[in-house]
């Protein structure tokens, strides 16, 4: 009981990053029938949004303290950084500590922009083209966006903390009467998970609740007809994008505690957010979400040392093999309409 | 002759001078003049020419005719490669036993993953194909390590038993490669004033097999299997309601090329004893695809031009360094020269992988018919431009 | 007993009753259509007999085997090839080609690993293929690219690419959809020419009535998926199911 409940938690952070990415690709597949597979990559930069806003509350300039000597016996140097001076000591502390939540905020506009450019600038001359054509070129692009995070950080993984105040756990076990630290659930994982339900919420909320969701999933179940209504659907497209662009940064931004940024991070998760969405369904959303956490728990699961020791390496492949069945048993996937890619 | 066209003789016999002119060809610097790292006449880089080379015209078999597009072909070549280490450490150092059973094995893993992944098309094809891939990458890194080796990769070792050969040799070395006697990486250098040019017997052996390769590919493109690949491609509804089961003749397609990158793979291993399961990923599968699009997908030449293209360039600019570019603008005033080098520098070097992503994306956006097409128009231009030259020429010719 | 017999086929899709007790027998070497206001199952129908939908039940032979549960491939073989509404061509291949591939099927059945010898090595086939298409007056567009010709064009190569399997039934749907008058003459023509030439049977699914009375020699008035009345052209002409049927007069 206690590991199932263990494992259960545990499958759910990677289960919400695939779920958050697989819904950005779904956004995005549904309303502008594009495959996307820079996206991977779209989550990656969101990381790094992280990472530079760390760096940027962390910029300090450097005195001399006369007072003190280094080992040298030379004067002392300080680096303080801005945030101390204009706030100081002690609030320019809590400001740099928290610079993984507050990223959430610097990250939104620069997704939103991001997507917007790359929509604009590429992916809307590639409506007509077939899939083969898609895929290659956002292939190309992913390379390009990875070289070029990794021109400007490097190839190490950059350690980004979360706050003091989130970085402990918490142990469920005693809250479900069992015995103490028989399961242990960092807060992190749980600000994750919590996160990531909020956001999917809130997108659903806004495809559900707003005339622009209403005329955006109008345009997913018949593009022409919406067209044909004099509804700019284009322009709204391009939003959706910027907005899959978001999600899939948001995701980025607060997995960088659980993982720290690399510059590949993005295709190690598209390639299984990709199988996330064709075993939820190509175009539903709600079976990216429900598949990203399945197969999130999943994994976990054939994590277990029992299943290992039963079927060595099983965890390393589940996703595929789980993919590679649901594909031909039901190629339309979990919740996937009837005819969307099927073939 | 050979059973071929005019023009496709024409072409194989260009390609053959070619391949054996190499190590002329692609050494026009001499050794010690600053171009000289222009160079690309090395065994070890003309042999990755023509391996990759077979590798993409596999490829193309697939792709360019059916239209069906595979993430996950490294795989086959990953297991080319293991198959053939195998063989040189169970039964010999020679390679034609270890490039069969790598063509084998690549064709019946081609024909088993080929068999599930060809029940759907489009999109879910290739990410099935990508999911088997990743799942091979994912089983060689950890439970198949016996078979394997893991992360260090495969290699040959002293205590081989090597059944038809010898475990070390007499100065207890670990045997190398040979094609029934000659080493595979025996070099013969000549050396003509300023020049070197480097024979290396494991290239010549690597380029005969991409010739019969490449023979067999324009084959298969000439043939009615080859006419019906393309037909699948245009119109399988068509196809199926002429009588024509398309799954067969995409299955046999898939296993083709599956064989060529077993071949490829175990020539890999013919030259370089070793396999490591990276050669598996998913990056070494969007590598394939990226070589046969921008040489030109369904066209025979395009896979060898693509090939050739991406190894030299990768060759060549990860090899520049800010030294060799400043070198190259010193002729500039010292300001702008650095201003120069400061924005060449990201795309050189270790950046040579943001270089590959922008020209692959503009091959697909203002070329999709890859270099072959580029070749194609501008050779139109000058044939519209030497047209409309003649036609003035005629016209001014009654005036005098 | 007709070269095509269909008894007692219904369909189901969801509610919608989209065939009801179907019976049709067509006779060889003749003409039949099948005509009917929208919505009357006329594509159900002939998807029924292509293999690209199974009936809930009855019963669909064709020269004495039931094609039901055959791929379309199969029934292809058997004998029956089909005409689309937009003609289905192989746009990315020249017309030559085009031809050539329903020759091959025709020879080497739905699969055969021919991957050594040259097209231009298969003498017999390739006369075969031109002269039909001379017979269809394309011969000068032997090498164009199929996707660039004109509908009529198109429409004209799907039926050689038809005929030159030599099918015992060839099924056309709404041939002339679509078609501006003097296209849809020509389609006419060369239907009649083929009608004249060859021992073939064919069924034609179609809105224009013109087509229908210049063709067919039976016809079948389909309505809410049920066959009202079949009888000769004449008769069809003035029977009052089909008014009503058509026009919704009372009777």
């Amino acid at each position: 009981m206690d590991a199932i409940i263990l494992q259960t938690l545990n499958g759910l952070d990677k289960g919400s990053a695939y779920a958050l990415i697989a819904l950005g690709l779904t956004l995005i597949f549904g309303t502008l029938g594009v495959v996307n597979f820079a996206h991977g990559a779209l989550f990656m930069i969101g990381a790094f949004c992280a990472v530079t806003l760390q760096r940027i509350l962390g910029a300090s300039f450097t005195t001399i303290d006369e007072t003190r000597t280094d080992f040298l016996g030379n004067p002392m140097q300080v680096e303080t950084p801005y945030v101390h001076a204009w706030f100081g000591p002690e609030t320019g502390a809590s400001i740099i500590e928290w610079s993984v939540p507050l990223a959430i905020l610097f990250s939104i506009p620069v997704m939103l922009l991001i997507g917007l450019v790359m929509e604009r600038g590429l992916i809307k001359h590639f409506y007509k083209r077939p899939h083969a054509d898609q895929i290659l070129v956002t292939f190309g692009l992913a390379i390009v966006l990875q070289e070029i995070i990794k021109y400007f950080y490097g190839a190490n993984p950059i350690p980004t903390p979360a706050p003091d105040a989130l970085t402990g756990s918490y142990d469920f076990g005693l809250l479900l009467g069992m015995d103490p630290n028989v399961i242990i659930y960092p807060y992190w994982r749980l600000v994750y998970f919590a996160f990531a339900a909020l956001v999917i919420g809130g997108v659903f909320a806004f495809l559900q609740f707003t005339t622009f969701g209403m005329v955006v999933r109008a345009g997913m179940a018949d593009r022409e007809t919406v067209g044909l209504l004099g509804i700019n659907i284009d322009k709204r497209f391009t939003i959706m994008f910027g907005l899959a662009a978001a999600v899939a940064g948001l995701a980025g931004v607060m997995y960088a505690p659980i993982n720290s940024p690399n510059y590949h991070m993005g295709m190690d998760f598209l390639v299984l957010s990709f199988v996330v969405v064709v075993v939820g369904g190509m175009g539903s959303l709600p079976g990216a979400v429900l598949a990203g956490f399945l197969l999130g728990i999943l994994e976990s699961f054939a994590s277990m040392t029992q299943v290992i020791n039963l079927i060595p390496g099983i965890n390393q492949i589940i996703i595929y093999v789980v993919a590679i069945i649901v594909l031909l048993a039901r190629p339309r996937g979990l919740m996937g309409r009837r005819g969307v890619m099927e073939e | 002759m050979l059973g071929l066209g005019k023009k496709d003789l024409s072409l194989l016999i260009l390609v053959a001078v070619l391949t054996m002119l190499a190590p002329f060809l692609l050494n026009p610097f001499p050794t010690d003049s600053g171009l000289a790292q222009f160079n690309a006449g090395y065994p070890d880089l003309m042999q990755r020419f023509v391996i990759f080379g077979i590798f993409a015209i596999g490829f193309n078999i697939l792709f360019g005719l059916t239209g069906y597009l595979s993430f996950g072909h490294a795989a086959f070549l990953g297991v080319g490669s293991y198959a053939a280490v195998w063989m040189f450490k169970l039964l010999s150092m020679n390679v034609v036993p270890a490039i069969i059973l790598s063509v084998i094995i690549a064709g019946v893993f081609a024909l088993a993953i080929g068999y599930i992944s060809l029940r759907r098309s489009g999109i879910y094809f290739s990410i099935l194909t990508l999911a088997f891939a990743q799942m091979s990458f994912a089983l060689a890194y950890s439970v198949l390590t016996p078979i394997t080796n893991g992360e260090t990769g495969l290699q040959i070792a002293l205590d081989d038993p090597r059944i038809l050969g010898v475990s070390q040799t007499e100065d207890g070395s670990i045997p190398v490669t040979h094609f029934f006697g000659i080493e595979m990486r025996a070099t013969e250098v000549l050396r003509l004033g300023g020049w070197e040019f480097q024979f290396s017997a494991g290239y010549y052996l690597c380029a005969l097999v991409m010739l019969v390769a490449f023979y067999l590919a324009i084959r298969i493109f000439r043939s009615p299997f080859g006419m019906m690949l393309r037909a699948v491609k245009s119109n399988q509804q068509r196809l199926y309601y002429t009588g024509l089961n398309a799954r067969p003749y995409t299955l046999a397609a898939f296993v083709i090329s599956g064989m060529y990158a077993g071949l490829a793979g175990g020539l890999l291993a013919s030259m370089d004893p070793l396999a490591g399961a990276e050669r598996m990923q998913w990056t070494a599968s969007g590598e394939v695809v990226l070589m046969t699009i921008l040489g030109g997908a369904g066209t025979l030449i395009g896979p060898v031009l693509g090939a050739g293209f991406i190894k030299y360039f990768e060759n060549i600019f990860s090899k520049l360094n800010d030294n060799v570019l400043h070198g190259w603008f010193a002729f500039l005033p010292d300001g702008l020269e650095d201003f120069v080098v400061t924005i060449v520098h990201p795309f050189v070097g270790k950046g040579w992988h943001l270089t590959l992503g922008l020209m692959f994306m503009a091959v697909v956006i203002f070329l999709p018919g890859g270099l072959v097409e580029g070749g194609q128009r501008i050779a139109r231009l000058f044939r519209r431009r030497k047209a409309s030259d003649e036609h003035r020429a005629a016209q001014e010719t009654p005036a005098e | 007993m007709g070269i095509l017999d269909v008894r007692d086929v219904n369909k189901r899709f969801g509610g919608l009753q989209a065939l009801g007790n179907v019976n049709l027998s067509v006779a060889e070497n003749t003409v039949h259509a099948i005509i009917g206001p929208n919505g009357a199952g006329k594509s159900t129908l002939l998807n029924c007999l292509v293999g690209k939908l199974i009936p809930d039940t009855g019963s669909v032979m064709f020269d004495g085997q039931s094609v039901l549960g055959r791929k379309p491939y199969e029934i292809n073989q058997m004998g029956i090839s089909r005409v689309f509404q937009t003609p289905e061509i192989f746009g990315d291949l020249t017309v030559f080609e085009n031809m050539m591939i329903p020759l091959f099927a025709k020879r080497d059945g739905s699969f055969r690993m021919h991957a050594f010898e040259g097209v231009s090595h298969e003498r017999g086939l390739i006369a075969e293929a031109e002269k039909m298409l001379d017979e269809v007056n394309m011969l000068d567009k032997r090498d164009f690219h199929a996707g660039s010709l004109s509908r009529g064009d198109k429409r004209r190569l799907e039926m050689a690419m038809c005929l030159i399997q030599r099918p015992k039934l060839l099924l056309l749907d709404e041939p002339t959809a679509g078609m501006a008058r003097a296209d849809t003459n020509n389609t006419i023509e060369l239907l009649k020419t083929i009608k004249k030439s060859r021992d073939i049977t064919m069924c034609i699914i179609e809105h224009d009535m013109h087509v229908v009375f210049s063709l067919a020699d039976r016809i079948t008035v389909l309505a809410q998926g049920t066959p009202l009345v079949e009888d000769t052209p004449e008769k069809i002409k003035g029977h009052p199911k089909v008014k009503e049927a058509y026009l919704g007069e009372a009777a």
